[in-house]
């Protein structure tokens, strides 16, 4: 039985983002590269899986150039997957061109029983992929999942929509899951799982052995900018009260937002 | 004249603030608008989907597009777009069309973006939205042959003036037949009725220095009076004052309200992350070195348990 999760590397939350000198990306040099929190979820996800069925078989799969990937790849193998599978291929690529070149390998491997992703990358916050995934699979989905049950034909899950409210949902055959924060705590890697992830099967791909290249993109990012400066703060003097009063005024007669 | 294609949503059957944005958008560049309404609470919208610009409505009224299904609307999306010309598709970025409309991409071969901030209808195409949440912005460069579905972030555009005497064109579309196999069991209601985090015009949020749980009342009374929603933290969050569906941040949600209140939150990068789209910022805490005050409009170096009473008092007056 054989789950398949995907995983994308972001820069770490605390980078600060500076751009190249057109502006035609961010400046990567010094940034520390990590697995996609959301993604820390999904491999979590599927390692519980594999604890009540030992015959599952864990497969991480992800798309980026390739040096970096897999270090990830690495990180999900030391939590406890069993085989890897790297897509090279420049960071550039969009969601639409991701998620057919992910469908494509999977395909091209053992069916899937589930897949797992992250509900979105912290990077671009498309959340996009997951879905054009089982779009490009024909398996039902869902995303925003921070709850799971998995029977034997199907998957009992909750999704978190407006104001907190939430889905009971259920999908029927294999699902594309996308992992929501409190879906469960990710493991840390040990120290001897990271020693036997050196050892474990990692496959690497060409993008184009997948019938997939760049011009498969719908969209790409240009022209970036970094938020415009703020004017300093004005800051409110006096007591509370009057500082109170002050804001109320200002509020309503220069910047008019109430 | 090309169509332009708006997804239109409602509630207590009024059009969304962000459905409103959209359809004004598309007017103001001379765009045959065809609105796209579904659910049987669609039909109570018609009217006010003409007097914002639609030209043309297209409904699905069946029952089963009451609540959502992803299964279900994307077969009803597919019905209404299989005849119709168009190049651009819009909506507001809501937690529905983010799921929908990366489903519909990969059926129509088409470009999809979300949570985009600027549109530009006019001269070609012209889209920005945030990159890492929004640390920097980027502009959207779509493939000329591709069809483009553009969700963009509510309250980022004006809402045109309404015209009473505009009429549209209104047709009935059947839902198809499809094979279920994603069934929406129950929609568990969350504890707050207000509108979501991500379509909220104010919000109040609060951090570790309300001290604890029980404290977040005090933002509550100050968020009722403004018809504000309530944001938190990832600290607090993470404590379990409030649940995660109320965290702003990198790794919560990415918010841009026109005014939002931080209270006793420090302003760590993965929090100005999330909200620095804001277009006023009023920081309240009791240390003048936080980080929040450089990103705010306002500041108020005090103690929140003294000041947000205090405000509080200060907008009912203004507000009554
Ligand atoms: C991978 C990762 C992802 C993260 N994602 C997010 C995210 O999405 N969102 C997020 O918010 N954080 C996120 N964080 C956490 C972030 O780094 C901070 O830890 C968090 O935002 C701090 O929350 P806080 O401001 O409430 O608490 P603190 O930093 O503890 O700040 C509390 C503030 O309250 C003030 N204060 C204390 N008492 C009073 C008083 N009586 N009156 C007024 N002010 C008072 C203090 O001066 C202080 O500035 C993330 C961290 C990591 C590592």
């Amino acid at each position: 039985m054989r789950v398949y999760v995907c995983i994308k590397q972001v820069p770490d939350t605390e980078t600060k983002i500076k751009l190249n000198a057109d502006k035609s990306y961010i400046d990567t040099t010094g940034i520390k590269w990590v697995m996609n929190p959301y993604d820390e979820y999904a491999v979590e996800e599927a390692l519980k899986y594999k604890q009540s069925h030992p015959s599952a078989n864990v497969t991480v799969v992800s798309l980026g150039p390739k040096k970096r990937v897999t270090e990830a790849l690495r990180t999900a193998l030391a939590m406890g997957a069993d085989d890897a599978l790297l897509i090279d291929a420049p960071e550039t690529l969009d969601s639409f061109a991701t998620a057919k070149s992910l469908a494509q390998a999977i395909k091209n491997e053992e069916a899937p029983h589930l897949i797992f992703t992250g509900k979105l990358a912290i990077d671009d916050n498309a959340s996009s992929v997951s879905q054009q995934l089982a779009e490009f699979l024909g398996l039902q989905h869902t995303t925003v999942v921070s709850k799971l049950e998995v029977g034997t034909n199907e998957v009992t899950l909750e999704r978190e929509i407006e104001g907190g409210s939430r889905e009971v949902v259920q999908l029927l055959g294999p699902a594309v899951i996308g992992a929501n924060k409190g879906l469960n705590q990710p493991r840390y890697a040990s120290l001897p799982g990271i020693m036997k992830a050196k050892k474990k099967p990692l496959k690497e791909i060409e993008l184009s052995s997948l019938g997939v290249t760049e011009s498969d993109s719908k969209l790409n990012y240009t022209n970036f900018a970094l938020p415009p400066e703020k004017p300093p703060v004005k800051i409110l003097e006096g007591d509370a009260g009057a500082q109170a009063e002050s804001l109320a005024k200002l509020l309503r007669e220069e910047a008019k937002v109430i | 004249m090309s169509n332009v294609v708006v997804f239109c949503e409602s509630q207590n059957g009024k059009v969304k603030k962000g459905s409103l944005e959209l359809l004004s958008a598309a007017r103001g560049a001379g765009k045959n608008i065809v609105a796209i309404g579904l659910g049987p609470a669609a039909k109570e919208t018609t009217d006010e989907l003409a007097h914002y610009g639609a030209k043309n409505v297209m409904l699905c009224s069946d029952e089963k597009l009451s609540n959502y299904n992803p299964q279900l609307y994307l077969a009803a999306m597919l019905e209404a777009l299989k005849d119709l010309d168009f190049e651009v598709l819009l909506a507001s970025s809501s937690v529905l069309a983010r799921d929908l409309f990366p489903r519909l991409a990969a059926k129509l071969e088409a470009a999809v973006t979300s949570d985009c901030t600027e549109l530009d209808l006019n001269s070609g195409l012209q889209v920005r939205r945030p990159m890492y949440a929004g640390k920097c912005t980027a502009q959207v460069d779509f493939k000329d042959s591709a069809k483009k579905i553009i969700l963009m972030r509510p309250n980022q555009l004006p809402v045109g003036s309404v015209d009473n005497s505009a009429t549209a064109e209104v047709s009935e579309f059947a839902l198809p037949a499809v094979d279920l196999k994603t069934i929406v069991k129950e929609v568990v209601k969350g504890a707050s009725e207000k509108i979501d985090l991500t379509e909220a015009n104010i919000i109040v949020s609060g951090g570790r220095g309300l001290k604890e749980a029980a404290n977040f009342k005090m933002l509550e009374d100050l968020a009722d009076t403004l018809g504000a929603t309530v944001g938190a933290s990832r600290a607090v969050c993470d404590a379990g004052w409030v649940p995660h569906s109320m965290q702003v941040g990198q790794t919560g949600k990415t918010v841009a309200p026109t005014l939002y209140i931080a209270v006793g939150i420090s302003g760590a990068i993965q929090h100005l992350a999330g909200m620095n789209g804001s277009k006023v910022i009023v920081a309240i805490n009791n240390d003048p070195e936080a980080p929040i005050f450089q990103k705010a409009t306002y500041g108020i170096v005090g103690d929140a348990f003294e000041v947000v009473p205090k405000l509080t008092e200060e907008f009912k007056k203004l507000l009554n």
